[in-house]
Formats: structure tokens, C-alpha cells, sequence
């Protein structure tokens, strides 16, 4: 026989390492399969279908937009409905993400309790989900871009590396969260609240040139701080982003997933009899 | 495969009885959950009790102690009143459920059809949660494609209903589309948890037939159910197990009679196939 599977008590500890990123690397089709079916099935009773995938963002962005003008007594012009738009996106997209993260190992019990593969395949296939409906708003944003008459440049491409590492950062959160609503189901239910001051905190609505005083610590306690304010910079400014800004998120980023995987790791082996 | 041509060295010396090679061992195995009282795990919850200073851990001791080795190619029929331990010890071979306590050793591929069902989304059609389904069990694209022909010819849906919502399905063809499925993965061992009982009586049979076909394939077969005559036309050993330990083992019409001593009920129709 080819392979031996050895099974013995569950000790709370990582798994080996090797053996688990090979299952997961074999499984990968399936994180991408999942999130394909997903993406093809929640819009299936609408009229308007897969349409909503764009309308949902480009509607928000007009309500915030509406909202900051009313709170700020002037329009604000489309120079500021460019940069809600492009961090609103990237922010629904990062909150997505963690929320249904969050609830990706509970709702899945049936999977889990029947098959056994790596679960940390179920919160990486929520932030592709997340991600996949996020893709289309680009295209939006582009067309505001011009528009709005922001320049074009091609510091623009900055644009990838913090959108990466919010990739990278929401995967960390996902699975941290995943595992923790399983012990505390209270979880899911703060979170909503807990994203939407989190935008709040966050250069969405404001730039991040104005916090300043004794709100400026926000630039070092709000990982989404330096992530969407160097999105912002690179993609409606068309400048290379701030240096600390990028090393802040990246080292945000590789902190959240290190901590999200080692959570996940460490408890695996129990969310079936968890659920 | 190593096994075939070990098999093929001893074909010269036939007299001896060649044990086949092990699949399954298990040695003192116990699996238990640690039940809490509450559905619903909160942080509220949990800080009231810390405050009366009460625990509210239940522990469910679903199997103690169980040890055995399976061979290549048995059938291996597993009997025992509701809530014996059946189920939880079909996962714990999966690898689903970690051992509390013991060792399990799997030699092979599992494939599982438990009972609660694949983990199928009746959202999506039977294709793509024959897909879905393959990728879990960790196929590649091709081999499921390569395989969907035989698995939709098996489950004799008609190709309408392969390209149909498993909404519409009822749970007969839920029930064939799943064993098609489990049989098809080429399992080195395969674990079917009572999910027979809702095919109709030509199905049963083809289901048998192609059990029969996998263990002289050298597969072993792990089967749970309470149609007490199939596990006497289609087992090679049997086991009853009650509240978690392993009472008898060995001939199936001689475990199967004592068990049913103990049940106090008689060989009628009802209790020879599922109803």
C-alpha cells in the first residue's frame, strides 16, 4: 500500500508542517473550485444576477459619498468620491473576507464531519470568494478614475503590493477568526459591528494625511491604516506610496497570518468534535 | 502495487495459508467528546458560570477501549444498537475524529459515505458536486473528469438530473449520486455508515455487486447497518460493539445472531432489512 495514515490523540500543537502544506498544495483546486460554485450560486434568485457583484460596491460608494458630503458642508468634488470609491472596494473586500471567514469552519460542519482534508482550505476559499467579487469593482474604479481626471501613472502598479498584503492580512484574520467563533460564538456576532468602526478608523471616508493630534496613533495601532493609505496613495494619486507605510502593512500582514495559521494549526484536530 | 505482486510470489506455494496484508489496526481506542451542556458556547455564559463557579463539561465516553486489525479485502459489517459507538468509530478511521486515547493505524485511501451525507450543496447541480466532492477527496481535475461517465452511469440519474440542482433530487438519488461518488474514488478502504437504506431494491443489489467487485480488488470494506441480512449476505466478519466497546467479532451470522439474542427480537422482516 502506498500511504499510512497514523492517528493518535489530538495534543494541542502544530501538525507537521511538511506533510500538511503537501495535502493542502494537492487540495488547492478544490479552495478554487469552492469558492467558483459559491460565487455562481448567491446571486442566482435576483434579476439583476452577477450585475450585483458591481452594483453593491458602486451603490455604498455613493452612499459614504453622499454621507461625508452632508457631514463635511461641501461636495467634496470627485477627487474624494475617487478615493472612498478604491478604499471602500479594497475595504469591503478585506471585511467580506473576515466575516465570512469567520463563520467558514462552522457552516461547513457537514464537510468536515464527513471528509477529511486540511480546514485550513475553507477560510482561504472565503477570502477567494471575497476576492473574486472584488475584482469586477476595479473595473469601476477605473472608469471613475478617468473621470474624476486623477492622474494616470504608471506608479499606479504600487497598487499591487498593498493589495497583497490586505490579501495576505485578511487570510491571517479569516483563519484566526474561523477558529476562535468556534470556542466563542459570540464572535460572529460582534464582528459586523467590530468592521464597521474599524472603517471608520481607517483613510476610507478621510485621508490619511488628516489625522493628526491626538488621533495619530492610529497610523501604528490600525494595521489598516498603512494598508489603505498606501492603496490609496498609489492607486487615485498615481504616486509611489510612503515607505513606512508599506513596511508597516507588510509586517501587519505576515503577523496576522502567522498568528491566524498557528490558531488554526494548533486546533484542527478538534473542530470536529468542536462543531 | 506492492500487494499484487506479494500475492503473486505466494502463488507457488498455495498450501499455506498466506495471511493478507493489514489495513486497518486499532488498538485501545476511546473517543470522547467533551459535551458542553450548552448548545451555544458564549463568552456571557461562560463568565456567569465562572461567577457561581460551576462547570458545565459533560463527557461522552463514546467508545472505550476498542482494538482490532482488519485484512486486506474484508468486508467488515458493523452491528450495535443506536448510539453504540458505530458512527463515531467509522470517523475516527476516516481520520475525521482524533483518538482520545490509542492508536490508529490506515493503510490506503479512505473514502467515506457516512451518513450524514456527502458534503453535497443542493444548490448545485449533481455535476458539479461530483467535482466538488472529487476535489475534496483530494482528485485532480482530470481524474474526475475521467471518472464522471462511470460515476453518472452508476447513479442512473439520466443526464437531466446530473445537470440539475440537487435541490430537486430526492433522497434515493441524493443517496445514489453519494455511494456512486465513494465507490468511484478507487478507495484502498471504504466506509459506508448506513447510507443504503434509501435506494431502491435494483440499486441495493448494483451497490452490492460492486462492493463485492472492490474486495476482490484487495479493498477492504468497512459496512454499518441495521438490515441485519445484508450484513450476512455481504460480510466476511462481522462486530457488534455496544456502548462503546467491542463485544463480539467474527463469523457475521454468529455475531449477528448473538446480537440479535441480545436485541431479544427474532429473524422477522422487519429486522432483516432497513425499512
Amino acid at each position: 500500500m502506498s500511504d499510512v495514515q497514523v492517528y493518535t490523540p489530538f495534543r494541542r500543537g502544530l501538525p507537521r508542517l511538511g506533510p500538511y502544506a503537501r495535502e493542502l498544495w494537492a487540495r488547492r483546486q478544490f479552495a478554487l473550485e469552492l469558492a467558483r460554485t459559491e460565487i455562481r450560486t448567491e446571486n442566482t434568485g435576483t434579476g439583476l444576477g452577477q450585475l450585483w457583484l458591481v452594483l453593491n460596491p458602486l451603490l455604498l460608494a455613493f452612499v459614504y459619498y453622499v454621507l461625508t458630503s452632508i457631514l463635511s458642508g461641501s461636495a467634496g468634488g470627485a477627487a474624494r468620491l475617487a478615493h472612498i470609491m478604491a478604499g471602500l472596494f479594497l475595504y469591503y473586500f478585506f471585511s467580506s473576507a473576515v466575516i465570512g471567514g469567520a463563520m467558514s469552519i462552522l457552516s461547513s460542519s457537514r464537510l468536515i464531519l464527513n471528509t477529511a482534508f486540511p480546514k485550513m482550505l475553507l477560510p482561504i476559499s472565503v477570502v477567494l470568494v471575497s476576492f473574486m467579487r472584488f475584482l469586477p469593482s476595479l473595473g469601476i474604479y477605473a472608469v471613475v478614475h478617468v473621470l474624476a481626471g486623477q492622474p494616470v501613472t504608471w506608479q499606479m502598479l504600487w497598487g499591487v503590493v498593498p493589495l497583497a498584503l490586505v490579501l495576505v492580512f485578511a487570510t491571517g484574520l479569516a483563519m484566526l477568526l474561523a477558529t476562535v467563533n468556534l470556542y466563542f460564538r459570540d464572535t460572529k456576532s460582534f464582528l459586523p459591528y467590530t468592521m464597521r468602526v474599524w472603517l471608520y478608523l481607517s483613510p476610507v471616508l478621510w485621508l490619511p494625511e488628516q489625522v493628526r493630534g491626538s488621533l495619530a496613533f492610529l497610523r501604528w495601532v490600525n494595521p489598516l491604516f498603512p494598508l489603505l493609505g498606501s492603496w490609496s496613495e498609489a492607486v487615485v494619486e498615481g504616486r509611489a506610496p510612503q515607505a513606512w507605510m508599506l513596511g508597516a502593512g507588510a509586517a501587519w500582514a505576515v503577523l496576522a497570518l502567522l498568528v491566524g495559521a498557528w490558531a488554526l494549526l494548533s486546533r484542527e484536530r478538534e473542530f470536529a468534535v468542536r462543531l | 502495487m506492492s500487494s499484487l505482486s506479494a500475492s503473486e510470489a505466494f502463488l507457488e506455494t498455495p498450501p499455506v495459508d498466506v495471511p493478507a496484508p493489514l489495513s486497518v489496526r486499532v488498538e485501545d481506542l476511546h473517543v470522547t467528546y467533551r459535551a458542553s451542556l450548552e448548545r451555544r458556547p458564549t463568552v456571557a455564559r461562560r463568565l456567569r458560570r465562572l461567577g457561581r463557579g460551576e462547570r458545565v463539561v459533560r463527557e461522552v465516553h463514546a467508545l472505550r477501549g476498542v482494538s482490532f486489525d482488519v485484512l486486506q479485502g474484508q468486508v467488515v459489517g458493523v452491528v450495535g444498537a443506536n448510539g453504540a459507538g458505530k458512527s463515531t468509530l467509522m470517523r475516527a478511521l476516516a481520520g475525521i475524529l482524533p483518538p482520545t486515547q490509542g492508536r490508529i493505524e490506515v493503510h490506503g485511501r479512505v473514502s467515506t459515505l457516512l451518513a450524514l451525507g456527502v458534503g453535497f450543496n443542493a444548490k448545485l447541480t449533481g455535476r458539479q458536486n461530483v467535482t466538488l466532492g472529487g476535489l475534496a477527496a483530494g482528485l485532480d481535475r482530470e481524474e474526475i473528469a475521467r471518472r464522471y461517465t462511470e460515476i453518472a452511469d452508476f447513479a442512473e440519474l439520466g443526464e437531466d438530473f446530473m445537470d440539475m440542482p440537487m435541490l430537486t433530487y430526492s433522497s434515493g438519488m441524493y443517496a445514489r449520486l453519494a455511494f456512486s461518488v465513494a465507490v468511484h474514488m478507487e478507495p484502498d478502504i471504504l466506509i459506508v455508515d448506513e447510507a443504503l437504506s434509501t435506494g431502491d431494491a435494483r440499486f441495493k443489489e448494483k451497490s452490492f455487486a460492486r462492493m463485492q467487485e472492490l474486495c476482490a480488488q484487495a479493498r477492504t470494506i468497512f459496512l454499518v447497518s441495521h438490515g441485519l441480512s445484508t450484513i450476512t449476505q455481504l460480510c466476511t466478519e462481522a462486530m457488534w460493539i455496544d456502548k462503546g466497546a467491542l463485544v463480539e467479532r467474527g463469523d457475521p451470522a454468529k455475531v449477528v445472531s448473538a446480537y440479535r439474542r441480545f436485541l431479544k427480537v427474532g429473524a422477522t422482516a422487519v429486522t432483516q432489512e432497513d425499512v
